[in-house]
């Protein structure tokens, strides 16, 4: 059938510059540009290309240039070019529409409404150049009260505590699973979260057993529905263990690894056969309830002698905070949320762009929810989905989280440029492909340095907000609203988030 | 509280009179789920290899507990009702159980044995991708719901009775046998809905209502016939006190439970 969508982009080769190397056909997986030797020139197919812009950056003469293209339908504000064009894939091929990373339609960015504080004259501000300034953050359940006794100078806890991470810097890597990235994407992850002091989250693909011993203590492992590569040993070499229960980009339904990326090295870490659909089903099928919830929190916590924190991730959706209670009284050491913006390896599009709520405002009212109903202390709260910066991470923790955790962000470090193609597994960028060709683009050394740069730079950043506002432990900024101001926004979020207007 | 006797780990013969196996005994009377399996970690740490507990009732996740990377395995009997998810990651140990179990049994298990001498609740063999359950009469709902394999992992469920609804739903690996014995007919629903891996044989009919659109079902050939032969003679072993005979089991009617495809979700897409 012939197609009636019009290419996204538009391809501009500068004749006098191309040398007829070829590296550009040999950078596309998706076949962009093929060399023609009777006209001894590259031709290239703007039908095929996805954008991501990997031709671009490498060619040696700099010679391409890749441009998204103008929408060729008149002007509709209601049937825009993105509506029409899913509409005609779905006539040809009567297929879901997928997608990949987190949602790209403007629902309203609050971290862009919301403006901090800082010091003026009194509570002078401190300068974290000079003066130490506390980011670690230690995640899991804090005691109701501490009993403490002393002799003499020695101080000791009588209280028992619960296991929590320690992390140096309020940053930790999301749940990016090994058969949905590559594993030099997912190695360049755990790397760089051991030399920076913080965590990784396997996903629910599993942990490669040669990388238990080294990065075990810096990972934090999922058990998701699919119950992939799970053994009393995976959850016993990591940090936290983690229960995936939503997603932001995808709340509500399960996970869907097609055959074609299950190689032989992803079939052993998830431990199913080579090729077959790994299937993540939308609930845990023996979690009905809190109390079914609680089982397994207990269950985890049992198999691992009750030494590390287990943490419950859910999307964040209407009713979520009371949800969220729930699963605090359950057990959960930590509640992880994901917001509106969260990304994926793959998703329908339909879910990705309308399910779930912004982060934002989900924390906020979970922070407030369980301040309420005086249990705030029993968990810790990682926020994640659409964190783009360090202000985002300071805002998020003035509104009440402890952590966040980034997954876009990771891996636009890495080189990844949102051309949303991720469920193709052709990413020309070596991340989230299962293609040894592809895979093998991605030099671990690099990413994870480009990784830990990033978390080097956020960190210092925030010591710089924190200072500027006479503040100097994270400690004392969470949750702590009055440092937040918003600008432009509604009475109703106002209150939802807690935050005065910006003035007043 | 916790009127906890213990019995002192002692050396005793074995019935072989050869091999010297520590043994120890628990007495589990109102004792907390957490106490008891902290008793048994202690005890297998110790180097304890048989352990019979006694008087349990409710007490959850029993064998949890008992991961340790120099993989000691211990044989525990459990004398009264075990709680829920009995054996869940369960990671290469045995357990019988002198009575019916509860919900979640052998929940994501690893390796290892369980023998349940009556019946099970819902949930059983949740996720597991390797060992081996033997139940002596029915479970409930939801049970072998997505067990998988790897390679030379591959878990097996027998089953005296026959289940509720959804058994094998997601199916991804492994072997589940229903023998219906005492003449249950098999009245479940919605049997393998979802499976794209392993198979179900069940002694009896079922009819194709009752199955998910994505299984197939079919006679027996001669390679499924040894394996529900090696099972079946498996089974039989371990609960001597029914008496049964192979050969009569085995005349009837067998019906397999397979997936059409390992990929039962490759067309749902637009790209």
């Amino acid at each position: 059938m012939k197609s009636f969508v019009f290419p996204e982009f538009h391809i501009i080769r500068d004749e006098a510059k191309c040398g007829q190397c070829r590296g550009c056909e040999r950078q596309c997986a998706f076949g962009t540009h093929t060399y023609d030797p009777v006209q001894d020139r590259l031709i290239s197919d703007d039908y095929k290309c996805a954008g991501c812009q990997r031709c671009v950056v490498f060619c040696p003469k700099d010679a391409i240039e890749v441009r998204p293209t103008q929408s060729p339908y008149r002007q509709n504000a209601s049937w825009t070019r993105e509506k029409m064009e899913d509409l005609k894939k779905q006539a040809e091929t009567g297929g879901v529409i997928l997608t990949g990373c987190g949602n790209d339609k403007p629902f309203r960015i609050y971290w862009d409404h919301i403006v901090l504080n800082a010091s003026q004259v009194t509570n002078p501000s401190i300068d974290p150049l000079r003066e130490p300034m506390e980011l670690r953050t230690f995640l899991g359940a804090k005691p109701d009260f501490m009993e403490i006794k002393s002799e003499g100078d020695d101080v000791q806890i009588e209280t028992k505590l619960s296991p929590n991470l320690t992390v140096e810097t309020p940053i930790l890597f999301s749940a990016m699973s090994y058969g949905a990235i590559s594993y030099n994407a997912f190695r360049s992850l755990a790397t760089a979260a051991c030399k920076s002091g913080t965590f990784f989250n396997t996903g629910e693909g599993g942990l490669p057993k040669e990388m238990r011993e080294q990065f075990g203590k810096c990972a934090i492992v999922q058990v998701a529905s699919g119950r992939f590569g799970i053994d009393a040993e995976y959850l016993n070499c990591a940090a936290a263990v983690e229960i995936k229960v939503g997603q932001g980009a995808k709340p509500g339904i399960g996970g869907h690894l097609p055959g074609e990326k299950v190689s032989g090295e992803v079939a052993a870490t998830r431990m199913i056969p080579t090729g077959t659909d790994a299937i993540s089903p939308a609930p845990h099928h023996d979690i009905y309830s809190i109390e079914d919830l609680s089982m397994l929190i207990y269950a985890l916590k049992e198999a691992t002698n009750y030494e590390k924190p287990v943490s419950v991730k859910i999307a964040a959706v209407h009713n979520f905070a009371a949800i969220a209670s729930g699963i605090v009284r359950a057990g959960a050491d930590i509640i992880a949320i994901d917001g509106l913006r969260g990304g994926t390896g793959a998703a329908p599009k339909v879910i990705r762009d309308n399910v779930g709520i912004p982060i934002e405002l989900a924390i906020s009212s979970l922070d407030g929810r369980l301040r309420k109903e005086g249990i705030r202390n029993r968990c810790s709260i990682i926020a994640a989905g659409g964190i783009r910066c360090s202000a985002d991470v300071i805002k998020a923790i003035a509104l009440g989280a402890d952590a966040v955790y980034i997954g876009s962000a990771a891996l636009i470090a890495m080189g990844c440029n949102l051309c949303q193609k991720c469920y193709t597994g052709k990413c020309n960028w070596g991340i989230c492909t299962q293609d040894p060709r592809l895979a093998g683009r991605l030099n671990v050394d690099i990413a994870s340095l480009r990784l830990s740069n990033l978390i080097c730079a956020w960190s210092h950043e925030i010591s710089e907000m924190l200072g500027g506002m006479g503040i100097n432990a994270l400690e004392s900024l969470r949750g702590n609203r009055d440092h937040l101001r918003g600008v432009g926004l509604y009475e109703w979020e106002l209150e939802v988030l807690g935050i005065k207007g910006a003035g007043e | 509280m916790a009127r906890a006797h213990f019995a002192d780990p002692h050396t005793k013969k074995t019935a072989q009179g050869e091999q010297r196996v520590n043994t120890a005994e628990i007495d589990a009377t109102n004792m907390e789920t957490k106490e008891l399996n902290g008793r048994l970690r202690d005890l297998m740490l110790s180097g304890v290899q048989k352990i019979a507990l006694r008087n349990v009732c409710g007490q959850r996740y029993i064998g949890t507990r008992l991961y340790n990377p120099e993989r000691r395995k211990v044989e525990i009997e459990i004398f009264g009702t075990p709680g829920n998810d009995l054996a869940a990651f369960l990671f290469g140990h045995k357990i019988v159980v002198h009575g019916n179990a509860q919900d979640g049994v052998g929940n994501t298990m690893d390796d290892g044995e369980v023998i349940i001498e009556g019946r099970a609740g819902d949930v059983l063999g949740f996720s597991m991708r390797g060992g081996k359950i033997f139940v002596r009469e029915s479970v409930g709902y939801r049970c072998a719901l997505h067990m998988k394999e790897y390679e030379d992992k591959r878990p097996v469920l027998v089953i005296g009775g026959t289940s509720q609804d959804f058994l094998g739903e997601y199916m991804a690996g492994g072997i589940v046998i229903l023998l219906g014995l005492g003449g249950k007919s098999h009245e479940g629903n919605f049997i393998g809905n979802g499976m794209h891996g392993g198979v179900i044989y069940l002694r009896g009919r079922v009819e194709k209502e009752q199955v998910g659109s994505q299984v197939e079902i079919s006679p027996l050939d001669g390679a499924d016939r040894e394996i529900v032969d090696h099972y079946v003679s498996e089974f039989i072993e371990r609960f001597p006190e029914l008496g049964l005979n192979k050969e009569e089991i085995l005349r009837d009617e067998f019906l397999r439970l397979s997936p059409r495809s390992k990929r039962p979700y490759g067309k749902l897409y637009a790209y």
